[in-house]
C-alpha cells in the first residue's frame, strides 16, 4: 500500500524545484498518518535541491506561499494538520506582485 | 466610375473626421496632471439617464439585459482608481474608459522606460508613465467623463485621501510594500480592491474585501522573505500576460460598479501561459486578520516598505555585502583586460543572458597537470563548456616545467 500524491509548484516556487512544475510521487504507507506537515518534511528531503529556507520556514510553508488541496485553499481543511488522501492533488503557489 | 466617386466620398469623410478629432481636442484639453491628492474631483454626473449620444456609444453593452440602461448609468456615476500605470494598468484603463466609467483616476510615479514598451500598450515616449497612459485614454473617454492622473508616489500619508475619493479600486502595482498599503487604505476606506499581478508566464487576479471575502493580509499576514520576491527586471514578464490580467481587473470592477457579482471575490485566478486558467477557492474573511478582522489592532496606515523590509518600488536595491577590498570598478577590471594580467572571468548570469551579450573574455586559460596528458583531457572537456573562451594545454605540464625551466621544482 501506499499513498499516490500529485504535487505542482507555481508563481515562482518550482523554481526551487529543479524548475519542474509537476512532481507524481508516491509516499510509503507508515503507521502513523501522512498530513501536510509530514508532506513538507518529505519535500525538504527529496525535492528541495538548494536553499530549502526559500520554500519552508519555522515548519511551515514560508510567507508568500500559498497551499491549494485539490484547488481549494488549505486554510479552509486544517494547513499541516490535513490528513492526505490517495491521489489528492497538492499545489504550491508562490504570490506574483510585478506587474 | 462608381468606385472612384466612392473613393472620394471616402477621402472627404476622413478629412472630416480629423478635423473634428482637432475640434474635439480644442474642446477637450488633456487633463492637467495632479501633484497632489488634496484637490476634490470633478462632480461625476449624477442624472439617472443617458442622452443620445451615450446611448449610441453604449449601445452594444446597452442590450445586454444584465447591463441596460441602469447598469450604464451606475457605470457613468462610478470612480474608478488605478494604482499603477504599468502592464496591468495601462490596458485596465483602456477598457473602463470605453465601457463609460465616469471618473478614472490613474496613480504612477515611474518615467517611461523603453524595457517597458513591450508590455505597457499605452506607453509612447512621453517621459512619465501616467503621461502617456492618459493620452492615449483620453479618446477612448466620452466628453462627459473625467480622466484624473496623479504624478505621486502613493504613501502612507496620501493614501487615505485619495482612495476616499474613489469607489472601486485597482491594484497594478508592482511592489509587495504598496501591496500592503492598498489592501490596509481600502480596508479603512471600505473599498473593493481588484488586485491583479504577472510575472514570466504567469498571471493572478482576485478581489479582495467584498463581500465577505479575505483581504490581502488574510491570505498573507505575513510579508514574503525580501529576497524571495522577484520583479520584472530579474524575472521577465510576456508582455500580453499583463494585458490579460490588466483586463480582467476591468471587467470585475465594471461587474462591481453595476452591482453585478465579481467572479473572483474569495476566489483566485490563477493563469499559465504554458496550461490554462484555473480558478482556487480561498478561506473567507479572518476573524483574526489585523486588519479586517473582529478586533484589529491596525487602525490606521503605517510604514510599510518597513513592516515588508523593502522598498515601494520594483527597482533593485543595490546590495552591499563585501567590503571595498573585494570589489573593483570596471575602469580597473577594463586596465587588469588591456594589460592581459592573469585573471579569470566568472559570469553567473542564466544562460540565456549570456546569448544577450557578454564582456570580452579574457585571454587565454592554460590547463596544467603532471605529465601533459590529463590536461589534454581536460582542455578537451573544457571546450564543450566554456563556449568562446581559448584554453590551451601545457605540453610536458610539471614534469616539463622542472626540466626546462626551473630544476628545483620537486618531480614525482
Amino acid at each position: 500500500m501506499s499513498l499516490n500524491l500529485k504535487l505542482e509548484f507555481s508563481g515562482g516556487a518550482e523554481l526551487l524545484v529543479n524548475k519542474v512544475k509537476n512532481h507524481d510521487i508516491t509516499l510509503p504507507i507508515s503507521s502513523k498518518l501522512w498530513t501536510l506537515r509530514g508532506l513538507l518534511d518529505w519535500i525538504k528531503d527529496n525535492l528541495l535541491a538548494e536553499r530549502p529556507e526559500l520554500f519552508i520556514q519555522g515548519g511551515s510553508v514560508r510567507p508568500g506561499i500559498l497551499v491549494l488541496v485539490n484547488d481549494a485553499d488549505w486554510e479552509l481543511l486544517g494547513e499541516l494538520e490535513y490528513e492526505l488522501q490517495d491521489n489528492d492533488h497538492i499545489v504550491f503557489i508562490s504570490t506574483l506582485h510585478g506587474g | 466610375m462608381e468606385n472612384q466617386e466612392l473613393k472620394a466620398a471616402l477621402k472627404a469623410k476622413d478629412a472630416e473626421i480629423e478635423e473634428l478629432k482637432r475640434q474635439l481636442r480644442g474642446k477637450n484639453p488633456l487633463p492637467a496632471i495632479r501633484k497632489s491628492t488634496e484637490d476634490e474631483l470633478p462632480s461625476v454626473n449624477s442624472e439617472p439617464t443617458l442622452d443620445n449620444e451615450e446611448i449610441a456609444r453604449y449601445s452594444r453593452q446597452l442590450i445586454l439585459p444584465e447591463l441596460g440602461i441602469s447598469g450604464q448609468v451606475k457605470l457613468k456615476n462610478s470612480r474608478v482608481l488605478i494604482i499603477g500605470c504599468g502592464g496591468l494598468g495601462c490596458p485596465a484603463a483602456i477598457y473602463l474608459a470605453a465601457a463609460g466609467i465616469g471618473c478614472i483616476g490613474l496613480v504612477d510615479f515611474d518615467e517611461v522606460e523603453l524595457s517597458n514598451l513591450h508590455r505597457q500598450i499605452e506607453l509612447r515616449l512621453h517621459g512619465y508613465c501616467i503621461k502617456a497612459c492618459v493620452s492615449n485614454l483620453f479618446i477612448r473617454l466620452n466628453s462627459r467623463a473625467s480622466c484624473i492622473p496623479y504624478h505621486l508616489a502613493l504613501t502612507s500619508e496620501n493614501a487615505y485621501q485619495l482612495i476616499e475619493k474613489y469607489d472601486i479600486v485597482l491594484d497594478a502595482t508592482d511592489n509587495v510594500a504598496t501591496r500592503y498599503l492598498l489592501n490596509d487604505a481600502c480596508i479603512l476606506t471600505g473599498k473593493p480592491l481588484v488586485s491583479g499581478s504577472a510575472l514570466r508566464f504567469e498571471g493572478q487576479l482576485t478581489v479582495y474585501n467584498h463581500n465577505g471575502g479575505p483581504c490581502y493580509r488574510c491570505l498573507y499576514p505575513k510579508p514574503p522573505p525580501p529576497e524571495t520576491v522577484t520583479n520584472c527586471s530579474d524575472g521577465g514578464v510576456v508582455g500580453v500576460v499583463p494585458g490579460i490580467i490588466g483586463g480582467l481587473q476591468a471587467l470585475e470592477a465594471i461587474k462591481l460598479a453595476c452591482g453585478l457579482p465579481p467572479s473572483f471575490s474569495q476566489s483566485l485566478l490563477l493563469f499559465d501561459a504554458f496550461s490554462t486558467f484555473r480558478t482556487i477557492k480561498l478561506r473567507p474573511k479572518q476573524r483574526n486578520c489585523v486588519i479586517c478582522g473582529e478586533s484589529p489592532s491596525i487602525t490606521k496606515l503605517i510604514d510599510y516598505e518597513q513592516f515588508c523590509g523593502a522598498k515601494a518600488t520594483d527597482k533593485d536595491a543595490g546590495l552591499n555585502v563585501l567590503g571595498s577590498k573585494e570589489r573593483i570598478s570596471v575602469q580597473e577590471y577594463a586596465e587588469i583586460l588591456q594589460k592581459k594580467s592573469d585573471h579569470m572571468l566568472i559570469d553567473v548570469r542564466q544562460a540565456v543572458e549570456m546569448d544577450i551579450c557578454q564582456l570580452p573574455a579574457p585571454a587565454i586559460i592554460f590547463v596544467v597537470c603532471r605529465r601533459g596528458n590529463d590536461s589534454q583531457l581536460a582542455v578537451q572537456e573544457l571546450q564543450k563548456r566554456l563556449n568562446g573562451i581559448q584554453l590551451k594545454d601545457i605540453r610536458g605540464g610539471l614534469h616539463a616545467w622542472a626540466k626546462h625551466i626551473d630544476n628545483n621544482f620537486p618531480v614525482y
